[in-house]
């Protein structure tokens, strides 16, 4: 039985924080915002507490090689597939849909 | 639930290690601290991570913990304290404790 879940880091030797101010690319500041929309007091899609549930989640290889964002955006997607208010089919659709245009832009990804 | 606590309280933090999403931190659990601040009540969150409505209200503590009881090697200052937000179903009463 394990006791502590992979997350519960508290304590734990994690070596020098990096005190410098992080730059947000696009999508980190857009995922932050899907996540303000979707938990307004006016939609209640969901909740902070489902966003992080949904992060705990990950398992733990996932949840160390994805950085802060790529956590964010993960668990929001599953938290919406769950509620049904998206679902696989359109997301995969609209994913392929995106990846052409930025390769018709000549886009590389971030 | 369980009682509700007055600042300089005594408590204890359950020990109990259920799978789901926890808001007892795993460091804290089985320490001993005192009640520094009543936050006010709020819809559990432990319910709330699963797209319940956490109706049950719980009441949330500041509490309060010497460095030297939470880690077995500290070597700062004895005087030296952390603050943890910790919900009531997570906190006993510490009965053993002198006031």
């Amino acid at each position: 039985m394990v006791h502590r879940s992979h997350h519960d880091m508290g304590g734990m030797d994690a070596g020098p924080v990096e005190q410098i101010d992080h730059v947000h690319v696009l999508w980190e500041k857009r995922t932050d915002a899907i996540m303000r929309l979707v938990t307004d007091k006016d939609r209640k899609i969901m909740t902070v507490d489902e966003l992080r549930r949904g992060i705990e989640q990950l398992g733990p290889e996932v949840y160390d090689k994805m950085s802060y964002y790529e956590r964010w955006i993960t668990s929001v997607t599953n938290n919406l597939l769950e509620k049904g208010t998206i679902n696989v089919d359109e997301l995969g659709r609209k994913m392929a849909k995106i990846e052409a245009r930025w390769q018709a832009d000549g886009a590389t990804k971030v | 639930m369980s009682k509700s606590y007055l600042v300089g309280d005594a408590v204890d933090v359950r020990i109990a290690y259920p799978p789901g999403h926890i808001r007892a931190p795993f460091f804290i659990r089985g320490k001993s601290g005192t009640i520094d601040q009543v936050v006010g009540d709020y819809h559990n969150p432990e319910e709330l991570a699963y797209g319940r409505k956490g109706t049950e209200k719980l009441m949330l503590y500041r509490v309060r913990f010497n460095q030297t009881d939470v880690w077995n090697n500290y070597t700062g200052p004895s005087k030296d304290s952390l603050i943890v937000d910790i919900y009531e179903n997570w906190l006993e009463p510490n009965e053993g404790a002198l006031k």
